[in-house]
């Protein structure tokens, strides 16, 4: 574009068609071409602990429907799993702080309008719950409070692997913002087919036939909810298409379904086909939370994505005035 | 769905100690692009320098954007406009104290705070650098200061309030573009000085975030521009995030009860 801000973007940007799309790319001014809202602080840290969380939540409730079901093999890699996540997940969010030594600070409230407070107090819940679980599982002590430990964390664990897709939406970049209807899908079936693949890697396979449906319904949840996200985006989820975030996305997507495919094929006689698909499947929903996060950066840079649908909204509460 | 929330902030919580609302109005059309404005800024709060010494080539704004070391920020804008020549656009970009702010409902420590004043402020003493207000912001105002850790923004010199005194940028403003005082009559004042402009035959001149309906209830800090509110790198209809809270709340259970049948019907097929 010209140099001189507010000028119109030169001619030859505009009714250039965007891939992916069938919009054509809207004609707008800006600010020398500079970014309207600020890039995510967050670091590395914050799609592994989306991932951490998402593993911890469902294994959690992997665990305790094992438990219900009376399969002890499968409960106890679940809950190994669910410990290990909601552990992990503490350093990860604590790492992300400008000011590590106040992590404690989280707790100083509980705002239903922070999904961070909200699922700060979750996680505060959840991860001792699960740890305590494991703790008693494995040396056998306090086996009531286990098996109570085991009920809250699993019935919080849909909470922590489903929050932090409201935790983004609750933004104002606009490729979270208006997918918030869609992201705690698309983390919810990526969480399930993680808690899913793990239990496949740890419990016997003979015991693991309801991890290996889990990873099943998960894979089609998690794909399923980020095709269903990329068509309301429509223009605004480009970014799934470009750059890093559009090479994790085809990556999710691709280490997803052969991971679901292979631990369907290698079901519970074929270990190593269905050990080398949880594997893949692993990998994808890790893949699947670094494109959600990636895809946010693109996003807040470019003033387009900001500039375009306002302007539209603003058109189409006009129109409504002239003709109500 | 969008609620329409109430703006319970104003007066909430100071149990009578509560003081008008005070603000900014921001009239571009006397801007002179001094930047004295940011000068007294940084000055009186001591705000560090931010980055290396650099030209950004883009005429004389060198800071670019507002930012945790940003708190007054001056744009300018050259436009070519036809037989009638070059056309200079300079704005005083700063904190908007939004009625609705996302950055504050967001924050989880409750380190952003609603004075008595009706400013948004952030305690540096309660901040611990989650960085969730940052993203939040619909202006791209607040940021995390990386070498320190913890988020900044303007204070609407919240130490010079309490002491009767005005901000320092609208204190060394010296064409009073930068507007300090009471916001109900800042904004009788906006509306004069607009209908003053556009009879004088300024047709461009528009009011920026004076309207308690828009998206983000209005704003402690409004504009009066003379173009539309992207060319100064403003958003033109902004909404505050959290207006949406019911939905994407909404949509977390639904997940969380979809995950939990998935997990339930995950066992309906026995333990093979």
């Amino acid at each position: 574009m010209s140099a001189a801000g507010g000028d119109r973007r030169d001619g030859d940007r505009r009714g250039r068609r965007v891939r992916g799309s069938m919009v054509p790319e809207a004609e707008f001014r800006s600010y020398y071409g500079r970014p309207i809202i600020k890039e995510p602080a967050w670091t590395w840290e914050v799609p592994w602990y989306f991932f951490a969380g998402g593993l911890a939540g469902a294994s959690a409730s992997l665990g305790l429907g094992a438990r219900l079901a009376g399969n002890h093999r499968l409960a106890r890699a679940a809950w190994t799993v669910a410990g290990a996540g909601g552990t992990a997940g503490v350093p990860l969010l604590v790492s992300d702080l400008g000011r590590p030594e106040r992590f404690l600070y989280m707790l100083r409230m509980f705002k239903v309008t922070s999904p961070l407070s909200v699922g700060s107090w979750v996680l505060a819940a959840m991860g001792p719950a699960a740890v305590g679980a494991v703790v008693s599982d494995r040396l056998g002590i306090f086996p009531r409070l286990g098996r109570a430990a085991e009920v809250a964390a699993g019935l919080l664990g849909p909470a922590l692997a489903t929050y932090t897709g409201t935790l983004v939406a609750d933004t104002a970049v606009p490729v979270w913002h208006e997918a918030g209807r869609e992201l705690p899908f698309v983390f919810a079936g990526s969480a399930a087919a993680s808690a899913g693949a793990a239990a496949v890697l740890l419990a016997p396979p003979g015991d693991a036939g309801p991890a290996r449906r889990l990873v099943l319904a998960g894979a089609l949840l998690e794909l399923g909810a980020a095709q269903a996200m990329e068509h309301r985006l429509g223009e605004l989820g480009e970014p799934y298409h470009q750059g890093p975030a559009g090479r994790l996305a085809r990556l999710a997507k691709a280490c997803t379904a052969a991971g679901a495919g292979l631990v369907a094929a290698g079901g519970r006689r074929r270990r190593g086909v269905a050990a080398a698909g949880a594997a893949l499947v692993l990998a994808g929903s890790a893949c699947e939370r670094w494109a959600v996060y990636k895809a946010g950066f693109q996003s807040a840079r470019d003033p387009k994505y900001i500039v375009g649908p306002q302007r539209a909204r603003m058109a189409a509460r006009q129109s409504e005035q002239i003709e109500p | 769905m969008k609620v329409d929330l109430p703006t319970p902030t104003f007066g909430g919580g100071y149990d009578g100690q509560a003081r008008p609302r005070m603000g900014f109005f921001t009239d571009t059309s006397v801007c002179i692009g001094c930047k004295a404005c940011e000068v007294a800024c940084k000055e009186w709060n001591l705000v560090p320098q931010d980055g290396p010494l650099s030209l950004s080539a883009n005429s004389y704004d060198n800071t670019m954007a507002l930012g945790a070391s940003t708190w007054r920020h001056v744009a300018f804008v050259e436009q070519q406009r036809g037989d009638q020549g070059l056309r200079w656009l300079m704005s005083s970009d700063v904190c908007k104290h939004c009625s609705s702010a996302a950055c504050l409902e967001v924050c989880p420590t409750g380190a952003l705070f609603r004075t008595e004043f009706g400013t948004v402020v952030v305690q540096p003493d309660i901040c611990n650098g989650c960085g969730y207000c940052v993203p939040a912001c619909p202006f791209g105002v607040i940021e995390r200061r990386e070498e320190d850790g913890r988020a900044f923004k303007c204070t609407l010199c919240y130490d010079r309030l309490r002491d009767g005194l005005e901000p320092a940028c609208a204190k060394a403003c010296p064409t009073d573009s930068i507007q300090f005082g009471e916001l109900d009559e800042l904004r009788a004042r906006a509306e004069r000085r607009v209908a003053t402009l556009q009879e004088a035959g300024v047709a461009e001149a528009r009011l920026y975030l004076e309207d308690e309906a828009d998206g983000i209830g209005g704003a402690g800090a409004f504009f009066l521009l003379l173009d539309d509110p992207e060319v100064y790198g403003l958003p033109p209809d902004p909404v505050s995030t959290t207006r949406d809270l019911p939905t994407l709340w909404r949509a977390a259970a639904l997940a969380a009860g979809t995950l939990a049948a998935a997990v339930a019907v995950a066992f309906a097929g026995g333990r093979r």
